[in-house]
């Protein structure tokens, strides 16, 4: 298990380093640059302003800086993200430790509140198969889908934030950050997932409640309650785990929808404004944060592949 | 400076997002937009600052935020008129090449002595080409100072020791200028002329800047900025007139889309929003009575023909296409705030200005203007056998996609062989068409910088490169422009911008469009605030209404 690890861990380079590329040569594509703005600059002030961060360079030659640093230092595998193109006062890192925890909290909480309750209805869903339940669950989950955040946040806020004046509708407390400021984004955020989680649930509860394994836990005479929550969920879980890495990785990396309409400092809203305004730092920074996330969310599948299920062990 | 409210305004797809945010007229309970007993104000300004080093901003969202942070040689009252700041008083040698200006004692946030030195110090920061400043061709008219910034080409940079500004003694600083320059006063309250802590910058560099280190001269100090999120500005207790600052606390929302600045102060988050969707205007007098607030700006939208290819490399073509836009009904119907069609180019109101430059055509109605457009381009040579095709290319957001419709609908009315194909996209694309001369007709917007019609002439002379962007060429109007330079007489200076202003009306590089006004939504009981036309509200001035 340890020898996976690192062995993917180590194929994990090469592949950031090629994402890393795809990202740049994509960002260098779009028309326009950071310092296109309306009023021109000075020639001279331009030039010394692309020369500062490279953009004079061929594109190679930008990509290799951006990666590996000049003489006076930086570069990525130094671990330096560069300054800002745009917001000339601060740097990628700190513009990301700004955003990071509450894109990652409201990620994280609506991943285990999807998977809670996802997981909940799914399994009951498939043990009601084609009853009343299931076909509530998955009208559930069908809206879940097909309702996107746009819709449902300001309904929530109307409903919970104004009306029922349970949670605060939106932003936090001036600069104070807290738990309750992040609930209704949370439950926004964890619908669609909630939606996907228990039709994924459903779908292969139901199989495995038909596999062989189950039958023999069953010839065995084996509680229903244990048939179920020892021998069929964990087999059961495994399409839910592959799905669950990506899709965790995807949500903590920011949503600009939630963090607009609820009005929070994340990064998904600092990824959007960025691109708009070619701040390819930045941009690239968001990137490679959200390309860890997600290879690092694909290890952890995996390796909780090999705990559930153990014929990946021998495999 | 350029309309930079709408350069960051979001994706078109955010302003469907902005919209169904409005559905939920949210509020967050306990913050108070405008808390009396807290002495605190919220205020939904229009955007995130890219920098708050007064030598790097660029746009009024910053110039809101570090305007209430430092004081220069001289400030602005409620009306933006300038007046004494830093500089209690100031002299002007008889050949007005050279400005002496006597300091008040003050000192920075620290209780640091703030004087002389720390201008010239910031002066020279500025002007020096290492700190890649933007705006600092505003200072141009102080000695040396383009030389040092922006050499000739071929020429060597000037050390910026060599700028003609000296701290005589502490409380005494020397400007000399390269020409005559009877608007200094008004520059001198502009940002890029702000003095910085030297001591501090000393220190720590470019790092100044941070919460953590910065120091003030003016009325509030920064104590927290979190990225597209919030700036938080408090008194500081050691500003000079401090006993006379009554509000303790700013807090600064970056808020890109326009109709969630509305909904903050709906909400009672925001006790001002810095503007509002014009097209709501009676609803949001109606429903915030004594909120709205829309004055004169210092703002002119206008269309660039681009001189450099056919067909508006024929003057005869920018008359006609100029001629037949309805500029009256676009002022009216798409925007609503009472904003004036324009039928000259300098905006109505401008400091020492009283111009009577119009089109020769202004008075007549658009049927007669429209017939006469098509007489011109016949004359140009087009007509059924030889119509004539041209893009016209718009931003995509805010209002300008709407105004290109209009103006698509006039000139396709020309006569049927006129056809006018949209072409709307991001901000960013859009300027950088623009400058690569990569457009026929397009549209654009200024908005002045200081309140002089310099400011707004200087935009097609021939050395302003690639910002010219109809790459307009008369070395009769950049003689013009030069002499003003040199006038020293104020009512002989506007007659030659007055000439330069008619030439450019005639000549027709750009089509003028409309005057746009500000707009702003201020709760009734903060006293202190007044429109004016360059838009620019301190907070030092606001108090509390009982």
């Amino acid at each position: 298990m340890l020898a996976l690890a690192v062995r993917r861990i180590l194929v994990a380079i090469p592949t950031l380093l090629a994402i890393v590329a795809a990202a740049f040569l994509l960002m260098k594509a779009a028309p326009g640059g950071p310092f296109t703005l309306e009023r021109q600059l000075p020639p001279e002030i331009e030039q010394r302003m692309q020369a500062k961060f490279g953009l004079d360079l061929p594109v190679g030659e930008q990509l290799a800086r951006y990666i590996f640093g000049s003489d006076e230092g930086g570069g990525l595998i130094r671990g330096d993200f560069g300054p800002s193109m745009t917001y000339k006062d601060k740097n990628v890192i700190e513009i990301i430790a700004e955003g990071a925890p509450t894109s990652a909290l409201l990620g994280l909480g609506a991943m285990a509140l999807a998977l809670l309750v996802g997981g909940g209805l799914g399994v009951m869903a498939a043990l009601r198969q084609n009853k009343i339940q299931d076909y509530a669950v998955m009208a559930l989950a069908i809206a879940g889908v097909c309702l996107p955040p746009l819709v449902v946040g300001p309904v929530m806020q109307l409903l919970f934030g104004v009306q029922l004046g349970w949670f605060p509708s939106q932003g936090l407390y001036r600069d104070e950050f807290g738990l309750a400021y992040l609930i209704l984004p949370i439950v926004t955020l964890s619908l669609p997932l909630i939606a996907i989680v228990s039709r994924l649930m459903r779908a292969s509860m139901i199989e495995a409640m038909r596999s062989n394994a189950i039958r023999t836990a069953r010839a065995k005479g084996l509680p229903e309650a244990q048939v179920i929550w020892r021998h069929a969920l964990p087999i059961a879980i495994l399409p839910v785990v592959s799905y669950v890495g990506p899709a965790l990785a995807g949500v903590m990396a920011g949503s600009f929808v939630i963090e607009t309409v609820y009005q929070l400092p994340g990064i998904g809203k600092q990824f959007v404004y960025a691109a708009q305004q070619r701040d390819y730092t930045l941009v690239m920074g968001v990137v490679l944060i959200y390309s860890f996330l997600i290879i690092l969310m694909n290890l952890a599948a995996d390796l909780m592949y090999r705990v559930l299920d153990p014929r990946t062990r021998t495999a | 400076m350029p309309i930079s409210t709408n350069r960051r305004t979001l994706l078109t797809g955010a302003a469907g997002l902005g919209a169904a945010a409005s559905l939920g007229a949210c509020a967050n309970a306990r913050v108070v937009g405008f808390d009396k007993s807290r002495k605190s104000l919220d205020i939904a300004n229009s955007s995130e600052p890219l920098s708050l080093d007064p030598h790097k901003a660029t746009g009024s969202w910053e110039n809101n935020i570090i305007g209430n942070m430092f004081i220069g040689l001289t400030t602005e009252d409620a009306n933006s008129e300038p007046i004494p700041g830093m500089a209690e008083r100031w002299e002007v040698s008889e050949d007005l090449l050279t400005w002496t200006f006597y300091l008040r004692r003050a000192s920075w946030s620290d209780g640091e002595a703030c004087d002389a030195h720390d201008f010239a110090f910031a002066m020279r920061r500025i002007l020096s080409p290492e700190t890649l400043s933007q705006y600092a061709s505003f200072l141009y008219p102080i000695k040396n100072a383009e030389l040092i910034h922006n050499p000739p080409e071929g020429t060597a940079a000037l050390s910026p020791d060599e700028l003609g500004v000296t701290a005589i003694d502490d409380l005494t600083l020397e400007i000399r200028l390269e020409h005559p320059a009877p608007y200094l006063p008004q520059l001198l309250k502009h940002y890029t002329a702000y003095p910085i802590p030297k001591h501090v910058y000393e220190r720590v560099g470019d790092e100044w800047v941070k919460p953590a280190n910065i120091q003030v001269n003016g009325p509030y100090k920064l104590t927290r900025w979190w990225s597209n999120y919030i700036i938080h500005l408090e008194k500081n207790p050691r500003f000079y007139d401090a006993e006379n600052v009554e509000l303790e606390h700013l807090y600064f929302y970056p808020q890109n889309d326009v109709q969630a600045a509305a909904r903050r102060v709906l909400s009672g988050e925001a006790g001002w929003a810095t503007r509002f969707p014009s097209n709501q205007v009676e609803v949001l007098r109606r429903d915030l009575p004594g909120y709205v607030r829309v004055s004169p700006y210092l703002t002119v939208n206008y269309f660039s023909f681009n001189m450099t290819r056919p067909p508006f490399n024929d003057v005869r073509v920018r008359q006609a296409i100029s001629m037949a836009y309805d500029r009256d009904f676009v002022a009216s119907q798409i925007y609503r705030t009472g904003e004036q069609p324009a039928y000259k180019f300098i905006p109505p109101g401008v400091y020492n200005y009283a111009t009577t430059a119009r089109y020769p055509w202004a008075g007549q109605p658009l049927e007669e203007r429209k017939r006469e457009a098509e007489r011109l381009l016949r004359e140009a040579g087009y007509g059924p056998n030889n119509p004539l095709r041209f893009a016209f290319s718009h931003r995509n957001t805010s209002d300008n996609p709407r105004v290109a419709v209009v103006a698509q609908n006039d000139w396709n009315a020309i006569a049927p062989w006129v056809t006018v194909e949209l072409r709307g996209v991001e901000n960013q694309v859009h300027y950088a068409n623009l400058r690569a001369k990569n457009f026929d007709c397009g549209d654009g917007g200024w908005i002045g910088d200081y309140n002089d019609a310099k400011n707004f002439l200087y935009l097609f002379e021939s050395r302003t490169g690639a910002q010219n962007y109809p790459g307009y060429n008369n070395p009769i109007y950049d003689q013009l422009i030069r002499d003003s330079d040199v006038e020293r007489d104020d009512a002989r200076r506007a007659q030659l911008m007055l000439q330069a202003e008619e030439l450019l009306l005639r000549e027709a590089p750009i089509c003028c469009s409309v005057f746009i006004n500000s707009t702003n939504l201020v709760h009734p009981d903060i006293s202190g605030y007044e429109d004016n036309i360059e838009d620019i509200h301190r907070a030092r001035w606001f108090g509390i209404r009982a």
